[in-house]
């Protein structure tokens, strides 16, 4: 009874909520986890398709996905470590060696 | 009547989440926000007849990602500063406007999208394990196998990185982080 | 037959290339051996080809030898290929006789100067050069000879380059020469446009066709050569660079500056006969030029006390009566006039240079005097030569002259104006030539003792020279001797069919106005009258110089304003300098200082300067930190996606 179009743009209001808190906030911390935040609005959007069109391809997709977004997340905390041992500080501004 | 209250209830929580994740000022009350915006898209996912998906979500990725987020937090004793920005060439409200104009984009293609005829979603019937962990399993297992084996691969180098990432340097004194 | 014409050219220009090459490390001897040698077998193959030529059947006189295609460009092509008719035929004999001569006489003249060797290799270039011009067979390759002529004037000008004022002479008359070859080369692009080939046989032949008798277009062409001719042969208004370049050996003097180079804009208009009487108009302003500019020159000869510059003015004044013989279409006695002023011409000016020799290098007649007495030969010489040129009957110069102002009273073209002038002009150049005769070698010497005890003959390499030039001057008028004093004129036989213009393309209007009969018995009087008065100009300058020399003082002064405007030759370099020089300098300093460097460089470094702002401008865009970036992909996405959506 609820249209798929109702899915779609939840999913992208994720997605765009997701975007906005990656160019907005200067904690690394949360950089990241916005990022997740777009990755799963990408997985429900997936997800709603597969329902709609009866195939459940979808779902090994999203399957994978999640495969993915937990590896990533694994090595990216363990760069932030890494970043924190060197800097002692999660600013994202403070990292602008590339300014010159 | 109940999927619509159902499905506007879960949306709003994940919004509001999602929301409130960005505003926090302490990251442990964002990773908290974050899982509960996962877990109604959870219900929605399990209203999608996504089971699988949706235990898989509460699982891994609430149960084993963000909590990794929480270690990562306490290890680093963040506290929740406030930072003072130099990056002050694009203003807030700039950048809320560009994110409002990518959703209204992402509405727009939706909008002009044919999508196939069924509107009707949550009742339109399936198989009756549609969603359920064996068909998941039939496909993962021939159609996309190769897929499944470089995921395990991508895990393996995932782990064998993180670990080199975070490890400490021999010049460093015990008892740094 | 093989007539080989191309040793003519080869043997100056192996001299050329032996004594250039090995410049400095050649005995003086043998220098001179190879450039000698060079120009007396050019001249020995130049006269064999002669006889070659004259044992042939008269109307097909002009041997012609390609030596290979130059230019095959397409429809335009231009081959080094040698014309030898009846009138390169004097050409060559002329130049390189003269040549030979003088190259004698400068192993003499040069013998203490150290640049002895680049003297001779300079003069032997110079003859090859310019016996290209006269031997060429289209009008590109006349005009390498002519460019390298006018080189080869430049480097001997400033043979003593040391010297300010003599590399100053020699830059002039390069320069004032450019513009004339810049009319010349004009001239050429409109017969190349209209007649589509620079050959000889083939301009001469369509001309007719392809020009309007008496158009603009033929006006034009005829003008802009003559143009090149002012330039090379020192007529008004390009003459000024030949009083200057006196400069140069007093040799280089006599082969270029009046024997040889000067001589190639007569030459010119006269193998371009067919085109010059299709345009009666041009001649007309040839004939007016060269009458103007010979009186003129005369007139500044008068108050001349350099005896090389009062040669030099001669030279020009006697141009100027080759280029008025052009322009009444009396062409023949243009070049016979050519022939015999070499000959006493060159005379003149190497008995000059064994005077200055003598003088130890002083050159002002005020200073001379009484040198008959220590130069019997020099002065013999001298003095047949200037019988010539004053023409006096008997010598080559009266037949040649006479032949002129005939043709000048007589032809279709000429006018009894013409006619007078001419006559007044020969009586000033008899007047100012005896003038300077008394002046050096009459009367008491004015020099220095010093320099009266150095008096001395000149050797013999060197008066032996002047004799045969004498002994020409005498004989060399016979080969023209006109028909009302019982002559044959074989000379206006020889050249006779090169004139097509006479009665080919002109028509036979052309010929039977070139030669619109007056009877015999006008010819004898005027001429008769004409020697009458000259004689009286010889006693005049006998008088005022030899007798009574203060008379001639007393003149000076009374007439003082007529002497300094024609002692000043009528500033005409001065106002050359204010009208024409001065501005172009002005010009070049406002092009240098405000459009190159303000305008140009500006531009270049504003140019340069913008670009370091605007970039200076983009650079905070770097801010280095990822938040920015992330920022910048998010509205990128934006707009494309946008872009997508709105299409």
């Amino acid at each position: 009874m609820i249209p798929i179009a109702h899915y779609l743009i939840l999913s992208g209001l994720l997605f765009a909520i997701g975007a906005a808190g990656v160019i907005i906030s200067r904690n690394l911390i949360v950089m990241f986890m916005s990022i997740e935040l777009m990755l799963n609005a990408a997985n429900l959007a997936i997800i709603a398709f597969s329902r709609s069109l009866n195939v459940m391809d979808g779902h090994v997709f999203v399957f994978l996905i999640m495969a993915v977004a937990a590896a990533e997340a694994a090595v990216g905390l363990a760069i932030i470590i890494a970043i924190f041992r060197n800097r002692k500080t999660i600013n994202a501004d403070q990292f602008n060696l590339l300014r010159r | 009547m109940l999927e619509v209250i159902i499905f506007y209830v879960s949306a709003l929580v994940a919004i509001g989440g999602g929301v409130m994740m960005i505003a926090q000022r302490n990251p442990v009350a964002s990773v908290l926000y974050l899982i509960v915006s996962l877990i109604a898209q959870a219900v929605l996912y399990i209203q999608l007849s996504a089971l699988f998906v949706g235990s898989l979500l509460i699982i891994v990725y609430a149960g084993a990602i963000l909590v990794l987020f929480l270690f990562v937090i306490m290890l680093l004793n963040l506290r929740g500063e406030h930072f003072e920005g130099t990056d002050r060439k694009i203003s807030r409200v700039t950048k809320y406007i560009i994110s409002a104009a990518f959703f209204l984009e992402l509405v727009l293609i939706v909008k002009e999208l044919a999508l196939p005829g069924r509107t009707d979603v949550v009742s339109a019937q399936t198989a009756t394990d549609f969603g359920g962990v064996e068909p998941v399993a039939e496909l993962l297992y021939t159609k996309y196998l190769f897929p499944f084996e470089l995921t395990s691969i991508l895990l393996l180098v995932a782990v064998v990185g993180a670990v080199v990432m975070a490890k400490r340097d021999k010049s460093e004194k015990q008892g740094d982080i | 037959m093989n007539h080989s014409l191309y040793l003519i050219l080869l043997f100056p220009l192996a001299g050329f290339l032996l004594n250039g090459l090995l410049l400095g490390r050649l005995k003086k001897g043998l220098v001179s051996f190879i450039a000698c040698s060079s120009v007396g077998l050019s001249f020995v193959w130049g006269a064999k080809v002669f006889f070659e030529l004259l044992a042939m059947p008269a109307n097909a006189r002009a041997i012609q030898e390609t030596l290979f295609t130059w230019i095959p460009a397409g429809q335009f092509q231009v081959d080094f290929s040698l014309l030898f008719d009846p009138l390169s035929a004097v050409m060559v004999l002329v130049v390189a006789g003269v040549s030979f001569i003088i190259h004698i006489y400068s192993i003499g003249y040069m013998q203490d100067d150290e640049g002895y060797g680049r003297y001779f290799t300079y003069l032997n270039m110079f003859v090859f050069s310019m016996l290209t011009l006269v031997l060429a067979d289209n009008y590109l390759l006349m005009f390498v000879g002519w460019e390298g002529v006018g080189l080869c004037s430049y480097l001997l000008i400033g043979f003593w380059f040391e010297k300010q004022s003599a590399s100053d002479a020699g830059k002039k008359a390069f320069i004032v020469n450019r513009i004339g070859d810049f009319g010349f080369l004009i001239g050429l692009f409109i017969i190349f446009w209209q007649v589509g080939s620079l050959n000889y046989t083939d301009v001469f032949e369509k001309a007719p066709l392809v020009f309007a008798a008496g158009g603009g277009l033929i006006t034009a062409a005829t003008l802009l050569l003559f143009l090149g001719a002012t330039g090379k042969s020192a007529q008004i208004p390009l003459f000024v660079w030949l009083p200057d370049a006196m400069e140069g050996p007093t040799p280089v003097s006599a082969l270029i500056h009046a024997a040889t180079m000067v001589t190639a804009g007569v030459y010119m208009i006269a193998r371009s006969n067919v085109l010059y009487m299709m345009a009666p108009t041009t001649l007309a302003v040839v004939a007016i030029v060269g009458l103007g500019t010979a009186l003129m020159a005369a007139t500044i000869a008068l108050a001349q006390n350099d005896i090389k510059r009062v040669l030099a003015y001669s030279t020009i004044s006697q141009l100027g009566y080759m280029f008025a013989a052009c322009g009444v279409a009396a062409f023949t006695a243009g070049i016979f006039h050519l022939m015999t002023h070499a000959f006493f011409k060159a005379l003149l000016f190497l008995g000059s240079g064994s005077v200055i020799h003598a003088m130890a290098g002083q050159q002002d007649m005020r200073y001379m005097g009484g040198l008959k007495k220590y130069q019997p030969a020099t002065f013999i010489t001298f003095f047949i030569a200037t019988l010539a040129i004053s023409g006096i009957p008997g010598f080559s110069g009266f037949f040649s002259k006479d032949e002129i102002l005939w043709k000048s009273f007589s032809s279709g073209f000429g006018s009894p104006i013409l006619w007078a002038v001419g006559l007044f002009t020969a009586i000033l150049t008899a007047f100012y030539m005896f003038r300077l005769v008394y002046l050096t070698f009459y009367g008491e010497g004015r020099m220095d003792e010093h320099t009266k005890s150095h008096l001395h003959e000149s050797p013999k390499v060197m008066t032996v020279p002047l004799m045969v030039l004498a002994l020409l001057s005498v004989i060399g008028g016979y080969v023209g001797i006109p028909h009302v004093l019982g002559g044959v004129n074989r000379f206006e036989q020889f050249l006779h069919p090169v004139m097509k213009g006479l009665h080919g393309g002109g028509g036979e209007a052309g010929h039977a106005l070139a030669s619109a009969g007056h009877s015999a018995g006008t010819e004898l009087t005027l001429m008769i009258g004409s020697v009458g008065l000259i004689v009286v100009a010889i006693y005049l300058a006998y008088y005022l110089y030899l007798k009574n020399i203060d008379l001639a003082g007393r003149l000076r002064n009374n007439l003082s304003g007529v002497h300094k405007l024609l002692h000043g030759k009528y500033f005409v370099d001065e106002i050359y300098g204010a009208l024409i020089i001065r501005p172009l300098i002005n010009g070049s300093l406002f092009l240098w200082k405000i459009v190159d460097v303000f305008i140009i460089d500006g531009i270049a470094n504003g140019l340069a300067i913008f670009v370091g702002d605007v970039s200076r401008g983009l650079r905070p865009a770097q801010t280095g930190t990822m938040r920015t970036y992330a920022t910048m992909i998010l509205a990128g996405a934006v707009v494309i996606i946008g872009y997508f959506i709105l299409r």
